[in-house]
Order: structure tokens, then sequence, then C-alpha cells
């Protein structure tokens, strides 16, 4: 599922892990609030986290008193999920080759932006306008305009 | 409350795609708490990493897994609809008031007054919070009402977020809820307002380089 910079074995066993908390947690999925396959990468990329960078993943508590609620709907709190998952799919294909490369070393690989650079031998600043630049395609495929 | 500084789009999509280091991911977690922008750039950016993976599924897996998962998944759809975004994991029972946004609760617990202090100082002390991260530092920073942290440049970044109270520096005023975000080279000395404290969470990646004598010999000892 993901190679994550791991030895194969062990990018196995986050695998494995992940697919036994999603079975688990399947029950707190609501497909009205988001896509599985999104659900399924956080879990991934907490487990990775944990398995890999044997470090905890500071999270937001939707219970929070601090927590300040939207105001207005956010734009695409009214897509249906499946598409919205459909468009930023179709976005990421039309990205030129080196800034979905950036994307995929982020999201699937689990590399920082350092690591990047380092790997691509290309300068960090380059690898962050990279990452800047596709973002904003992505949410602009979402109808996000901010 | 209107959050006026926010984390550039390049630390949202690190903390999203989990490769920030814990440190630094602690800032935004904490900064999620008041800023509804920057939730909705995360989920936005959550769903870049699910449809990569839906993409990937078929190179890397046994070719139904994935299926299968969610076929299960859709089998349990909405016995239970439970609340569940991106982004937001277990939710904790009903906590005390208290100013710390949750995400630094299960680090540091939620009594701000109780933690061992560690004097920086006459006006300012520190809370190293403990963590993995081998990459940066995190600290509770609190500044007495009114009064100054010397003037100090960077090695590297350092990210402050306020929690309560406020402080100005040469470039902005900051508020609860707001982030700053220093680059390296950039010396400043942040003021607390007059009034309350000023707490804040700052999390940097090298020692801060103080301009004055006192502070720059305490740093070793004070680890700061
Ligand atoms: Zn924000």
């Amino acid at each position: 599922m993901m190679k994550l910079g791991a030895s194969p074995d062990i990018a196995e066993e986050i695998t494995q892990e992940t697919f036994v908390s999603v079975w688990r947690k399947a029950q707190q999925f609501d497909q009205r609030k988001s896509s599985a396959v999104t659900w399924i990468f956080t879990i991934a990329r907490n487990q990775r986290i944990d398995r890999l960078r044997k470090e905890r993943r500071p999270a937001l508590d939707p219970n929070d008193p601090l927590l300040v609620p939207n105001k207005t709907p956010t734009p695409f709190e009214e897509l249906e999920q499946s598409s919205i998952v459909k468009n930023v799919t179709a976005s990421i294909e039309q990205l030129p080759d080196d800034q979905r490369d950036v994307v995929r070393l982020s999201f699937i690989e689990g590399l920082s932006h350092q690591e990047i650079s380092a790997r691509l031998k290309t300068p960090l600043g380059t690898i962050k306008s990279r990452l800047r630049l596709s973002f904003e395609k992505l949410r602009l495929s979402l109808g996000d305009f901010q | 409350m209107t959050i006026l500084h926010h984390p550039g789009d390049e630390l949202v999509l690190g903390y999203a795609a989990g490769s920030l280091a814990e440190s630094w991911s602690i800032a935004i977690a904490a900064h999620l708490t008041y800023c509804p922008i920057c939730r909705h750039k995360v989920e936005a950016a959550e769903h870049v990493g699910g449809s990569l993976l839906g993409g990937l599924e078929e190179e890397a897996l046994a070719p139904s897994a994935l299926d299968l998962v969610l076929s299960q998944i859709k089998g349990v759809e909405q016995e239970k609809p439970e609340q569940w975004q991106a982004s937001i994991e277990e939710s904790s029972p009903s906590k005390q008031e208290s100013i710390l946004p949750s995400a630094l609760q299960s680090y540091i617990g939620n009594d701000i007054d109780s933690l061992p202090w560690q004097r920086l100082g006459n006006d300012v002390s520190q809370y190293l919070i403990k963590t993995n991260d081998h990459e940066a530092k995190a600290r509770i920073l609190r500044i007495k009402a009114g009064r100054p942290v010397p003037s100090h440049g960077h090695r590297g970044r350092e990210l402050t977020l306020v929690l309560s109270g406020s402080f100005e520096d040469e470039f902005s005023k900051f508020r609860a809820g707001d982030l700053e975000d220093v680059a390296e080279e950039t010396v400043h000395k942040p003021i607390a307002a007059a009034g309350d404290d000023c707490i804040c969470l700052a999390v940097t990646d090298a020692p801060l380089r103080f301009k004055e004598l006192i502070p720059r010999i305490l740093q070793p000892v004070l680890n700061i």
C-alpha cells in the first residue's frame, strides 16, 4: 500500500496494521463526512508515523471546548464525497510530472520536504514551491478559491 | 476571534501528509482548534493522500484488498453514524476548562499553573515539552504582561502559537490562535501586551541567537 521509505517487511507490517485498524474502526466511519480512501489514508499515515518515526501524531479533538466552529459551510461540504476524490484524482493526473512526483513522495512515501530535496537533488525552496503550486491547483479542482 | 496569522501551505501539507516532525505538528494541530480555514485545508490535503492511495492500490496490493476493505465499510455504513471528520482522531471525554487545546493537553495536562516552570530571567519562564522528535523542540513560554522576550535571532525556524494573552513584535500583533512563522536570519523582540501574561507554544529547530550577554550565557544551561 505504501512504500513509506521503509524496508518491504516493515511496509507490509504497516499495511497489515492499517487494515486491522480500518476493520476495527469501520463503525466510526461516516460516508457522508469523508471518502473511504481518504479515511484509510489517514489511518495508514498515523501507523507510519507510529511505527517508522516512533513519534506521536498530535491531532485535533472535535469535542474540544476551545474549538472555533465554521461560520459558513466550506465550499466542498456540499460536494459528494465520492466526487471530491474523483476531482482530486483528475487534477493530480493533470499536474506536471515534477509537481506530481513531489506530492507523491510526500504523501505516499512520507518523506519530509528536506528528504525530498535530497532525493531529487533539487533545492528545498523549489520543492516547497512545487508543493504550493500543486496544492493551489488541487484546491481549485474542489471549487476552493481562497 | 479572527485569526490573522496562519501556517503556510507547506506546513499544512506536511502535517496532512504526515511528514512534518512531531513538534511542528503540535503547533499545527493546536492552531487547527482555532482556525476553520486551516482545518478545511488539511481536509483538502488529506483527500490528496486518499486519491493517491486509491490510484496506487493496483500496483502494490493484492488487487482486491482495498475493494474488500471498502466493501466491509459499506456493510457497516450508517449503523452508527458517529462523528468522523478528516484529521480528527479519537475524541477524549470532556475536559476541564483550560486555555490549552487538546493537542497540547495530551502532552502536558490541562493545568498550566502546576507545570514545573523554568525561569529564563525575570520576565520569561519556559516548560519544555517531551516529545520523540529529534529535529525540533517544543516549549511553552510564559511572558509577563507588558514585558519583552530578549531580542534574538534564529539559526533555524521558529513557530510561535499564542494560547492566551497577546504579543507584538516589529512585524505584527499576535493574539490567541495566531501562529507566527519566523525564518532564519530574522531578528525580533516580542513584547507581551499589558494586562495578562502571554502564554504561547514555541517550536524551534535550532538554538535561538540572543543578542544580549546574559541570556547568551544562560542559554546552554537552560536548553533554549
Ligand atoms: Zn489558520
